[in-house]
């Protein structure tokens, strides 16, 4: 898993609540048995025509020249719905390094910790501030920290996120090193529920 | 202060807790398919690490297979590449495996309860968020991701922080025509499609008592549409019924010895939830969903919202996004409204009784001619049950054909799948954007509403069909 301390970048607005995985990532793509490639299919038919990629669709933000970054800004409930970890891989394969929303459902925050996606909850107030700046202005999200500003206006919030998962993030390493170093725990475990 | 089931149950698997962090999870049993799982064990061999505890695990083939001629190769080439990896890995890593072709197959949420394998006071994963259907007989079960289906392959155990924890009692008797179906949707319709976010959901009170394991499963399964980690039922007199004799289920002196642990499966009195939720199960009414995500849901007989109604801006913008996605006018009642398909099946609603409720409807009827039909048992077992009750011969004689089981239409994934534009009437979960095929408009019902839909072909009041 890649590590993550600090970032500032542009974002990409997308104003739309209960965004489900099958939009981030429709389920004709989940035939794969590898996790490679799926960032080219992320928001597959939100961003293309008959699903023709030489038919973009200008009005969805992806598409939208003037906006770049490897932070994604989204509004309330965003990953909803199925539990196809394919939805982070695509977003982490698109680039994105961050999920910035006011609300995240459960598995999908999980997933995207998992590989190394940040998803950072804010207040409603403080996306609406975000989404109110233009395709230039940047954001930082500090990890160790645990804040995020709005670099033009200098507005921060501190984001919770447990300290188990912080450190993990830090230093790239995932839930199954750990969990393989805990196999003697687990065995002797076993022994006490039979 | 007393204990919740789910407290029981969850502070029993806990292997380690890490401080300010989660919790080392022990996992009973493990449900893998084909669509969740490759990437997990291809991480567990790049680790150069072996499966933990294989005989743990049970595996089926059910979102990518096709309903018609299961006996042939599977004609999609990628399809049929991520099955054959799941007969790879299953044999390499010793993994019973149900597959297609086994008298086992099926949708993986309808072969573990009707196999027995799913049994009270277990903690039950699967790569699948509708996991949570297992919580029906008392056990805590809930989806995954591939990244957990790895660490559960790498020691039985996955991270987890454990959710709030509500209750919703639903209390009184069910108006004819309402199933537990329109329990849930109903449910989720008032609170919303995330209002159960970062809970699991224990389901109390006399209407749920009242309902068939089937039943209850029915509501269990939708748990995660409304965001809740899991949805659970305590077990009783109901569950031990339908559990005993079950193929896996214990049998003989263990069978008296895990009854005796299963009945100390419940919430007691004085335990607190951080939220309770309370429903007359008067006013529930056969239910539809007329939106994008499943909290859009309404009485069969009711009108959709007007603009005027919702003044949240982004809620607005999101409400005309479906009404647009779905065709529909804000303010119109769907009552009378033509459809095309009608799809029965899924986890949701693919089991035994949902077939006999559906056959009592369509009996000596024939289905109208316009509408295009998925008829998809959710397991080998309940086509072999269909065929025994003479059910199929009720289907065969109103035009419809019975398939073979699978996830089907519930998902646009296998060839199962419903035109854009078109009109779905289904008894699935989903209904997102393009969930059920690209363009696709889907309305979720109970199987009663879809019979309905089936003779008339038009969304139709169930009530006014029944004597
Ligand atoms: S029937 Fe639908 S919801 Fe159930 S497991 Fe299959 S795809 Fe998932």
């Amino acid at each position: 898993m890649q590590s993550l301390q600090k970032i500032t970048s542009k974002f990409i607005p997308l104003r739309i609540e209960n965004v489900d995985t099958d939009q981030i990532i429709p389920a004709r793509f989940l035939k794969a048995t590898t996790k490679d490639g799926f960032g080219k299919n992320l928001f597959r038919d939100w961003r293309y025509e008959n699903d023709d990629e030489t038919k973009p669709k200008a009005d969805f933000v992806l598409n939208q020249k003037q906006y770049t970054g490897a932070i994604l800004v989204a509004a309330k409930n965003f990953g909803c719905g199925s539990s196809r970890e394919h939805a982070a891989w695509s977003i982490q394969d698109y680039g994105f390094k961050v999920v910035v929303s006011s609300f995240f459902a459960d598995i999908f925050k999980n997933n995207a910790l998992n590989n190394g996606v940040l998803p950072v909850t804010v207040t409603d107030a403080f996306l609406q501030q975000i989404f109110a700046q233009g395709s230039d202005d940047t954001i930082t999200v500090d990890l160790e920290k645990q804040t995020i500003t709005i670099d033009k206006t200098g507005a921060t919030e501190t984001f919770d996120i447990n300290a188990y998962k912080k450190t993990c993030m830090l230093n790239g390493y995932d839930d199954i090193d750990y969990l393989l170093s805990m196999k003697d725990v687990i065995e002797k475990f076993e022994e006490t529920i039979k | 202060m007393g204990n919740t089931i789910f407290d029981k149950i969850w502070d029993k698997h806990v292997v380690k807790k890490i401080e300010d962090g989660p919790s080392v999870l022990y996992i009973d049993k493990h449900f893998i398919h084909e669509v969740t799982s490759p990437q997990a064990f291809s991480g567990i061999e790049k680790r150069g690490a072996k499966l933990f505890r294989p005989k743990q695990i049970v595996a089926t083939a059910d979102h990518n297979v096709p309903t018609l001629h299961q006996e042939l190769p599977i004609a999609d080439a990628l399809s049929r590449f991520q099955v054959d990896t799941l007969i790879d890995n299953c044999k390499k890593n010793g993994i019973e495996l149900y597959g297609l072709g086994h008298k086992y197959q099926g949708i993986v949420h309808v072969i573990g309860p009707e196999l027995g394998i799913t049994q009270p006071g277990m903690t039950i994963v699967c790569g699948d968020s509708h996991t949570s259907t297992h919580g029906a007989f008392g056990s805590v079960a809930f989806g995954i991701g591939t990244s957990e289906v790895e660490m559960v392959f790498a020691s039985q155990c996955i991270m987890q922080t454990k959710p709030k924890a509500m209750r919703i009692n639903i209390e009184g008797e069910l108006h004819k025509g309402v199933v537990s179906k329109d329990i849930i949707l109903y449910i989720i319709a008032k609170i919303s499609a995330s209002g159960a976010t970062g809970y699991f959901v224990e389901y109390a009170g006399s209407a749920i008592r009242a309902l068939s394991m089937e039943a209850r499963m029915t509501i269990c399964n939708m748990s995660i549409e409304m965001g809740a980690r899991g949805g659970m039922i305590a077990p009783d007199q109901t569950t031990f019924n339908y559990m005993e004799g079950r193929l896996f289920a214990p049998k003989g002196a263990e069978w008296e010895a895990k009854l005796a642990q299963w009945k100390e499966l419940y919430t007691d009195a004085d335990a607190k939830f951080d939220m309770e939720i309370n429903i007359n199960a008067q006013d529930i009414e056969p239910m539809i969903t007329y939106g994008t995500n499943p909290g859009m849901g309404l009485s069969v007989t009711g009108k959709v919202p007007t603009l005027e109604s919702i003044t949240d801006p982004t809620e607005k913008q999101n409400f005309e996004k479906a009404m647009k996605y779905m065709g529909l006018t804000p303010g119109q009642t769907l009552l009378g409204m033509p459809v095309q398909h009608v799809f029965i099946g899924s986890c949701t609603n693919s089991r035994i009784e949902d077939f006999r409720l559906v056959a009592s409807i369509i009996k000596g009827k024939q289905k109208d001619p316009n509408v295009k039909t998925l008829i998809v048992p959710g397991s080998q077992e309940v086509a072999k049950q269909i065929k025994a009750e003479g059910l199929d011969k009720i289907f065969e004689a109103a035009g419809i054909e019975i398939r073979q089981a699978g996830c089907s239409a519930c998902l646009g994934m296998n060839e199962d799948k419903i035109p854009a534009g078109e009109y779905c009437i289904s008894t699935s979960n989903r209904n997102f954007e393009g969930r059920q095929g690209a363009g696709a408009r889907t309305m979720l019902v109970s199987p009663l509403t879809a019979a309905a839909a089936l003779l008339t072909g038009k969304i139709s009041d169930i009530r006014t069909m029944l004597n």
